[in-house]
C-alpha cells in the first residue's frame, strides 16, 4: 500500500509490517474493551437484542405491522446501522485518542483509523451469529445468494473506512467533527430503513436512498437472507461504486491532512 | 555517506489556532499546499543544516525550548519540516517512543507485541527476540500480568528492552534514560556503548555533559531554533559551559 506521496521519498521510514501492526491494534481494542467486564463479549449481543426487542414491541404492539418475522427484519437493519454508527464515531476520535502514538512513533498514520474500523468488524461477526440464530428460529433457509454477502459487506467496510479516514483527520483540526458525526448518526437512525422496508419509500426518494451505502446494505442483506433472492443489479453497482468513491475521497483527504497532524494534535 | 542529514530545515508551529486561521490552513492542505508556512508562525527550528556520518554520534544541546525535541521528532519522522529536507538513511529506532501504545489492561507480553508492531518490528523478527527481550528487562515471570500491576520502573524496563533490541542503524535518544535502578541504567549505558562500538549512528539530546562527553564525538548547540555552534564535542561543550 502506498503510504507516502511519491514526490517526497524521504518521509516513510517505518520498517514494520502493515498487517502485523493492524492486527495488534485490532486485538488491543478488542481485549481492552472486554477484559474487565463480567459479561465480556455478550455486550456485543446485548445492544442489538435490546433494540430488537424494543422495536419489535413498538411495531407489533403500538403501530402494528403485518410484516412477518419482524425481529429478523429489524436485526437485518440494526446490525449494519450499529456497525456504521459505532465504527464511524469511534474511528473519528481514533487519531486524537492515540495522540501519544502519533507524537512518538512514525507508524503510518492511516493504520490507526483503519484498525479502529476493523476492530468493530469483530462485533459484526458476533452479531451476525445472533442473526443466524434468529433466521434459523424463524425458519429461513440457507440459499446460494449468501455467497454475495461477504462481497457486499467488504465494500461496506471500505465505505466506512473511507468515512473514518476523512473525519478522523478532520477531527484533528476541527475538534467539533466528532459531535457532528454523533448528530448525523442520530439522524441516520431514521433515514436508514431499519424499522421500515425499502419498498415503503416513495419513488421520488428511491434514487437518494439507493446512493446511501447504509440503506443499500440493509436492503441487500434483507433481499438475500429474508427474501432468498439476489439484490437488484443496480443496487449492487451503486453500493460498490459509492463505496469506492467514498474510500477514494477519504484516502485523499487523509493523505493531504496528515502532514500537519503532529502540529495540531 | 551521511546517516542523518538536515538541509536548511525549518519547522513552524502556529501561535494561537484561531477559528478563521484553522479554516484557511485546512483548505490549504486540502488543495495540497500544506508546506506553506502558516501566518504569524513560531519558528521552532530555523534553517538548520548538519549531517552525521555513519558511525558518528551527535549530541544536541541547548536550553529548554531551544528546539531539541522538535529536531528529534523530525529525525524520527513523526513530524515533517515546513522548509528543507530531512534524510535518514537506514533503519532508525528512537528511544522517544518508549512504551508508545502501552495499555495498562494488557499483559506484559501483549504490550510487548503491540509496541513492537508499532515501532516497526516484523512479526518473525519479534518472535525470535522475545526471550532475549524478557531476559534483558528482568521481567521473567511477570509477562502474563497486566502492566497496570507493574511498577513504573518495570514498565520502563520493558519498553527500553524492546527499543534496544531493534538493531537499528540509527538510534535517536531523548534525555538520558533515567529508567529503573542503578543496575538497569548500567545495562542501558552498556547497550548504547555497544551500539557505538558496532558503528551505529547515534543522535542524543541531553543536559548531562558527562553523558555527552562519553558518548558523542560531535555536538550541535541549538539556540532559539537556530544552530548556534556545531563541531567537535569538546569545543562545543567548552563554549556552552563558558560564562556569557
Amino acid at each position: 500500500m502506498v503510504t507516502t506521496p511519491s514526490s517526497d521519498p524521504t518521509v516513510s521510514h517505518w520498517h514494520g509490517q502493515y498487517s502485523f501492526a493492524l492486527r495488534q491494534l485490532v486485538m488491543k481494542d478488542f481485549r481492552t474493551r472486554y477484559r474487565n467486564m463480567s459479561l465480556g463479549i455478550f455486550w456485543s449481543l446485548l445492544n442489538p437484542l435490546i433494540m430488537m426487542g424494543v422495536l419489535t414491541f413498538v411495531f407489533t404492539q403500538v403501530f402494528p405491522t403485518t410484516r412477518r418475522a419482524f425481529p429478523v427484519f429489524v436485526l437485518c437493519g440494526l446490525i449494519p446501522y450499529n456497525f456504521f454508527a459505532l465504527a464511524w464515531s469511534s474511528g473519528t476520535g481514533s487519531l486524537l485518542d492515540s495522540s501519544g502514538l502519533v507524537k512518538k512513533v512514525p507508524v503510518p498514520r492511516e493504520i490507526i483509523p483503519i484498525a479502529s474500523v476493523l476492530s468493530n468488524c469483530l462485533h459484526v461477526f458476533i452479531q451476525f451469529g445472533l442473526l443466524l440464530i434468529f433466521l434459523f428460529i424463524y425458519g429461513f433457509p440457507v440459499n446460494r445468494y449468501w455467497a454475495i454477502l461477504p462481497v457486499v459487506w467488504g465494500f461496506y467496510v471500505l465505505f466506512i473506512i473511507g468515512m473514518v479516514l476523512a473525519t478522523s483527520a478532520l477531527n484533528i483540526y476541527v475538534r467539533d467533527t466528532r459531535y457532528v458525526v454523533e448528530s448525523v448518526n442520530t439522524v441516520l437512525f431514521w433515514l436508514v430503513p431499519i424499522f421500515y422496508g425499502g419498498e415503503m419509500i416513495k419513488p421520488e426518494f428511491v434514487e437518494i436512498y439507493s446512493l446511501n451505502p447504509i440503506a443499500a446494505i440493509v436492503q441487500a442483506t434483507r433481499n438475500i437472507l429474508m427474501e432468498g433472492r439476489a439484490p437488484a443489479y443496480s443496487l449492487l453497482t451503486k453500493l460498490c461504486l459509492s463505496s469506492m468513491l467514498v474510500f477514494a475521497v477519504g484516502w485523499t483527504v487523509f493523505q493531504r491532512l496528515k502532514h500537519r497532524v503532529y502540529d495540531y494534535i | 555517506m551521511s546517516a542523518i542529514e538536515f538541509r536548511h530545515v525549518s519547522k513552524t508551529f502556529s501561535h494561537g489556532a484561531g477559528r478563521r486561521f484553522l479554516a484557511v490552513q485546512l483548505v490549504r492542505q486540502l488543495v495540497g499546499r500544506w508546506r506553506q508556512a502558516p501566518q504569524d508562525p513560531f519558528y521552532a527550528l530555523r534553517d538548520v543544516s548538519f549531517s552525521i556520518e555513519k558511525g558518528q554520534s551527535l549530541a544536541l544541546i541547548g536550553h529548554n525550548g531551544a528546539g531539541k525535541s522538535t529536531l528529534l521528532s523530525l529525525a524520527t519522522r513523526v513530524a515533517e519540516p515546513d522548509i528543507g529536507e530531512v534524510v535518514v538513511r537506514g533503519r532508525a529506532a528512537s528511544v522517544l517512543d518508549l512504551g508508545a501504545g502501552f495499555h495498562p489492561e494488557l499483559t506484559g507480553h501483549e504490550n510487548l507485541m503491540l509496541n513492537a508492531a508499532l515501532v516497526g518490528y516484523t512479526r518473525e523478527g519479534i518472535e525470535q527476540l522475545v526471550p532475549s527481550i524478557v531476559e534483558f528487562s528482568g521481567l521473567t515471570g511477570f509477562l502474563d500480568d497486566p502492566i497496570r500491576t507493574y511498577s513504573s520502573g518495570m514498565v520502563m524496563r520493558l519498553a527500553f528492552a524492546i527499543a534496544v533490541h531493534m538493531d537499528p542503524d540509527v538510534i535517536i535518544i531523548d534525555e538520558m534514560i533515567s529508567v529503573g535502578d542503578e543496575e538497569f541504567q548500567r545495562k542501558c549505558l552498556q547497550r548504547i556503548r555497544e551500539f557505538r562500538e558496532r558503528g551505529k549512528t547515534i543522535l542524543l539530546a541531553s543536559h548531562s555533559i558527562h553523558t555527552i562527553l562519553e558518548f558523542c564525538d560531535h555536538a550541535l548547540w541549538l539556540d532559539h531554533g537556530r544552530v548556534h555552534m556545531y563541531g567537535p564535542v569538546a569545543e562545543v561543550i567548552d563554549a556552552y559551559k563558558a560564562p556569557r
